[in-house]
């Protein structure tokens, strides 16, 4: 029972690293990289739940494809390709904020010179 | 306990540890080094899962991803990188991610059994049916892809809308000079 769900447990201590990263640390690069941690965690958790055991990659090569009795064993034996889909989707998005985040912290370094949140927001102007 | 499961235990070990090592490295450089190296493993782990297609997207957006961390940081040293003085503060926020961690835990055995995906169980969703009918009704035998520009394909405009809003925001923050500046500017020229 534990350890058929050791790896969702992993996947949940991955995110509150990732969590804690977010809330406890005062460097912007560094809750930069605790939001990327997070968005990890997601990702493999959500893959996680689409995995069955011995489960082949859903790709039918042209043998499988062939015929509908062959498709049925393979759709039999294959992982789920739902969760891969929207998970391939929340990746790009991952980078694209990643990126949004980045160029923020970088204003805010040519502004403030510090990367330290505490001391941006005791400056003004 | 089969060997794929061993594989995958090792693997999010070590991506815990190089997060671990992330949150806590004085150096901003190393921090983005690990986090690389955590999204290495991810990349990994998408292979042995059986999502070949994750993993090709995976490594290329965490060379990105490092490569973008690694020019911000390279330029801009910066020495303040510890944890908030106040210890109140860092003890609740402990307390309660452990408590998020407890009932979190909780949660995850009470769902379906790694291994056996609701694809496998007695209702087993719309996944069946796009395995079932993918290749008549699409005719991609990549049945990824067949969800994701076919059965889902509002989704993957939505996320070809947030990347584009994602791209032209980044360039608004980080354009030299403003619109308003420009205007000012060439108006000094003329007079």
């Amino acid at each position: 029972m534990t350890l058929t769900a050791l790896p969702y447990l992993l996947a949940l201590a991955l995110m509150i690293i990732g969590l804690y990263v977010v809330v406890a640390k005062k460097n912007i690069i560094k809750i930069i990289l605790g939001v990327a941690i997070l968005d990890y965690a997601v990702n493999l958790f959500l893959l996680l739940l689409g995995y069955r055991d011995g489960g082949t990659a859903p790709i039918a090569s042209p043998q499988q494809a062939a015929s509908s009795d062959t498709l049925a064993t393979f759709a039999a034996g294959s992982v789920d390709p739902v969760p891969q889909a929207l998970v391939l989707t929340s990746i790009v998005i991952g980078l694209g904020c990643l990126a949004l985040m980045v160029s923020l912290a970088i204003r805010l370094h040519e502004k403030f010179g510090t990367f330290d949140m505490t001391r941006i927001r005791e400056l003004k102007g | 306990m089969g060997m794929v499961m061993l594989l995958l235990l090792a693997l999010l070990a070590f991506m815990i540890i190089g997060s671990l090592i992330a949150a806590e490295s004085e150096d901003l450089l190393s921090a983005v080094v690990c986090v690389g190296a955590v999204g290495s493993g991810l990349a990994i782990i998408d292979l042995l899962l059986g999502a070949p297609d994750l993993a090709i997207t995976q490594v290329v957006v965490e060379v990105l991803c490092v490569a973008i961390l690694i020019r911000v940081v390279l330029t801009r040293r910066d020495e303040t990188h510890e944890t908030h003085k106040d210890t109140f503060a860092i003890a609740t926020v402990l307390l309660v991610l452990g408590v998020l961690l407890v009932l979190g835990g909780w949660a995850m055995t009470t769902l379906h059994p790694f291994g056996q995906p609701l694809l496998a169980s007695d209702a087993p969703g719309v996944a069946a049916q796009y395995l079932a009918g993918g290749v008549a009704e699409v005719g991609a035998v990549n049945y990824v892809m067949s969800v994701l520009l076919d059965y889902r394909a509002y989704d993957t405009l939505g996320e070809a809308t947030v990347i584009f809003v994602s791209v032209i925001g980044s360039y608004a923050i980080l354009r030299r000079t403003g619109r308003s500046h420009r205007a000012a500017r060439s108006q000094e020229g003329e007079s």
